[in-house]
């Protein structure tokens, strides 16, 4: 591991040492720092604070907000709340999936422009169907009008 | 608020995704170059942030006052800016076909605003604003004026019980935890509003934080914590921020910290990010997830009131319920009481949205028929369409047909139709819905939120969701529906938390309503909603194609040939009936059956 990132890991390490916080806010912050969880990172983690690594992983898989891999530069979030989905988010879905090329068990471009997830509800139901790009909100989104909008963002 | 103009902007999320940013930007901008700044602006002109209004159909809501007289305008968007100012703000014309309509007014006269009162007139990122409603005044009043016990009785008069799905009273959860001996105690503020559909406790975070800070001061008192928690979703960017700016002023002001309001009592209150598991709004499972564990239930008893978080007797109250309190606290429990139905007391706040005119968020006496709801505050179905159905509860909730539309919404009432209040997501679903689809949707929900530690949880939703699968897909067979039936009855009655209990309530429910759904899926191979792609065969009407090929450019089978300006043809035995050709279309041609 390179000496940049054990620095920052330390960083993390003291500041949540001295707030006494838990794993989950130790993951959060590691994800803040490197946009996904890096696997060095859990070991050197486990490593300095004798918590095995497996630990790290159970609370890594059963929380949707961790990620093993490393994440496009843009983000398209697909809402997939009960109004999206009456309204047609699965259409969305494909579409985009068609547009960015992914196959079915690929999220990220190969590229890494683009990585594809989906969340269960942003609650803003009276614009769905939602898509969320990086911080913008898309409302009212139709096939069509998506692949429009993620124009801007290719490059 | 003395100022002579002022321009009120709804940043709520909804405001927000609607683009009220840079309406409010706009505004900033016109008043500056009009000169107004320089002349009256800060003085007698005024551009304030407010929460979420409810109406968020008509994002972005700006409301102009001049002097006391306040006028709404609806869909505004940054272009509209420079003419209101320049006529209304400048020139006293007010725009009146940009003015909300008398159906506004409908909206907001048959809903009864006891949370969502403040929400869309005060500033939610300033604390004078909230104190300036009385704000603190019930939280001084009770640890001032009222012994720990007086204020649990008061909770029990009142009626209150908890709004975050399951109803329990709230004063008697109080009484439980404060009878424990212990050293320690804790009071949780759950704000993981994981249901789809629903975004009550978002709005109220985002628009009235101090309220449920408020809240929480009162519970904490009267059960004896020292020290309290929230726990809200990551995905609520905007309610986080609002929130720890509201922890940060009332540190200020000495509403939190230590000895509060001349008091000897301590308290304070820390931010815990979900990371994005449903089954953390079950009790233990918030109570594993802020210890840093896998968020997966245990089975109770013990209560988290007797032992909970670290061990400790420990309280966790919905958002909605502690916003409640302080209202309680100041009018008193018989006024409480006074409003909602006989074994529920009080408002419930609603997110009213699908395929209905008027999507928003409401607040409504408990009690408050269906119908009223529906018809008189949503306004109806969008597009004059047929009323179908209205899902309640989300994915624990089940799908009340036209039937029971009379029905009086409260935590009875619900139940005794085989859903539940839930949160109080409302989810208005009209003929162009597929029931079996519905169903399917919030079983592939729980499942892959289904934490795994119980057996009939893990399996049984799995089982169930493979059923609903292929009778979508036109492979169900004879005895399917029994079979469910039998398995969604297994799955509630064995589960080991709410989220399991609760799992095939969609199922039941639309079995028990929708069950000629099922029965045209497995027999006939037909969806008739016309939804279940599957079950289609797609083609294209002659009369309508005007042979623009977009059809063809959107087929990705290439099952689609035809001229350039002819019509168009589908070859049915290449046809993976993906439906884009129905998306593609602008001449409403493509058609499926």
């Amino acid at each position: 591991m390179e000496k940049t990132q054990e620095a920052v890991l330390e960083g993390i390490y003291q500041k949540c040492t001295a707030n006494g916080d838990n794993i989950i806010t130790a993951l959060q912050q590691i994800q803040n720092e490197f946009g996904y969880v890096p696997e060095e990172s859990v070991y050197w983690y486990a490593d300095r604070t004798n918590i095995p690594a497996s630990r790290f992983y159970g609370v890594i898989t059963f929380y949707a907000q961790f990620h093993l891999h490393p994440r496009g530069k843009n983000i398209i979030t697909v809402c997939q709340g009960t109004v999206c989905h009456v309204k047609g988010a699965s259409r969305i879905i494909s579409k985009i999936r068609e547009d960015l090329k992914l196959k079915e068990d690929q999220s990220t471009t190969k590229d890494m422009q683009f990585t594809l997830e989906t969340v269960n509800c942003v609650g803003a139901c009276s614009i769905a169907p939602v898509v969320i790009v990086n911080d913008k909100v898309f409302g009212k989104q139709a096939p069509a009008k998506i692949t429009q909008n993620l124009k801007a963002y290719k490059e | 608020m003395n100022s002579e103009i002022t321009v009120n902007v709804c940043l709520g999320t909804g405001g927000i995704a609607a683009g009220s940013e840079m309406v409010m930007e706009e505004f900033r901008k016109e008043f500056e170059t009009a000169g107004v700044k320089n002349a009256k602006f800060g003085d007698r002109c005024k551009i304030h942030k407010v929460g979420c209004r409810g109406f968020c159909a008509r994002d972005v809501l700006v409301d102009v006052s001049v002097g006391d007289k306040t006028w709404t305008y609806q869909y505004i968007q940054p272009e509209m800016v420079k003419r209101i100012v320049k006529d209304h703000v400048l020139g006293r014309q007010p725009i009146t076909e940009w003015l909300v309509g008398d159906d506004y007014h409908t909206f907001h006269d048959n809903q009864k605003k006891v949370i969502l009162g403040d929400l869309g007139k005060i500033d939610p990122e300033s604390i004078e604003e909230y104190v300036a409603v009385a704000g603190y005044t019930a939280a001084r009043k009770a640890l001032t004026q009222m012994t720990p016990a007086e204020i649990i009785e008061t909770m029990k008069k009142s009626g209150l019980r908890g709004r975050g799905g399951a109803g329990f009273p709230t004063g008697l959860k109080w009484s439980f935890c404060a009878a424990n001996e212990s050293d320690d105690r804790y009071i949780i503020c759950n704000a993981d509003e994981g249901d789809p559909g629903a975004f009550m406790d978002r709005s109220v975070v985002e628009g009235n934080p101090h309220a449920v800070l408020e809240g929480m001061i009162i519970g904490a008192y009267a059960i004896g914590a020292t020290h309290g928690y929230v726990y809200i979703r990551a995905e609520y960017p905007l309610a986080v921020n609002r929130l720890n700016m509201a922890l940060e002023q009332a540190k200020e002001k000495g509403f939190l910290g230590k000895k509060l309001f001349g008091t000897s009592f301590d308290f304070d209150i820390k931010v815990k990010l979900g990371a994005g598991a449903f089954v953390c709004g079950e009790e233990t499972a918030l109570i594993a997830s802020i210890e840093g564990e896998r968020g997966m239930p245990r089975a109770k008893p013990p209560f988290p009131a007797n032992k909970g978080l670290w061990g400790k007797p420990t309280i966790i109250n919905n958002v909605e319920t502690l916003a409640n309190i302080p209202a309680i606290i100041n009018r008193g429990a018989e006024w409480f009481a006074s409003i909602g139905s006989e074994k529920s007391k009080g408002t419930k706040v609603i997110a009213l949205t699908g395929k209905i005119r008027n999507t928003g968020l409401i607040e409504i006496p408990m009690g408050t028929p269906l119908k009223d709801i529906i018809f008189n505050i949503g306004g109806g179905i969008e597009g004059d369409k047929l009323f179908k159905a209205v899902q309640t509860g989300g994915p624990s909730g089940g799908c009340i047909p036209q039937q029971h539309i009379d029905l009086p919404v409260d935590y009875e009432g619900l139940k005794s139709v085989g859903s539940m209040m839930g949160s109080g997501g409302m989810v208005v679903l009209d003929e162009t819905d597929c029931m079996v689809n519905i169903s399917k949707f919030f079983l592939e929900f729980t499942q892959a939120e289904s934490c795994g530690k119980c057996v009939p949880c893990r399996i049984g939703t799995k089982r169930l969701l493979e059923i609903l699968t292929r009778i979508t897909e036109g492979n169900g067979r004879k005895g399917d529906i029994e079979l469910l039936q039998e398995l969604a009855e297994d799955v509630r009655d064995s589960s080991l938390c709410g989220l399991g209990m609760s799992a095939p309530n969609p199922v039941l429910s639309t079995l028990k309503y929708f069950r000629h759904e099922y029965e045209a899926h497995i027999n006939q191979k037909k969806c008739p909603a016309k939804v279940c792609n599957k079950l289609l065969t797609f083609f294209i009407r002659e009369d309508m194609c005007v042979g623009c090929g977009m059809c063809a450019k959107a087929c990705s089978v290439a099952a689609i040939t035809g001229e350039k300006k002819k019509p168009h043809h589908i070859d049915s035995s290449l046809c993976i009936k993906c439906g884009s050709c129905f998306d593609a279309c602008k001449f409403s041609a493509v058609l499926k059956e």
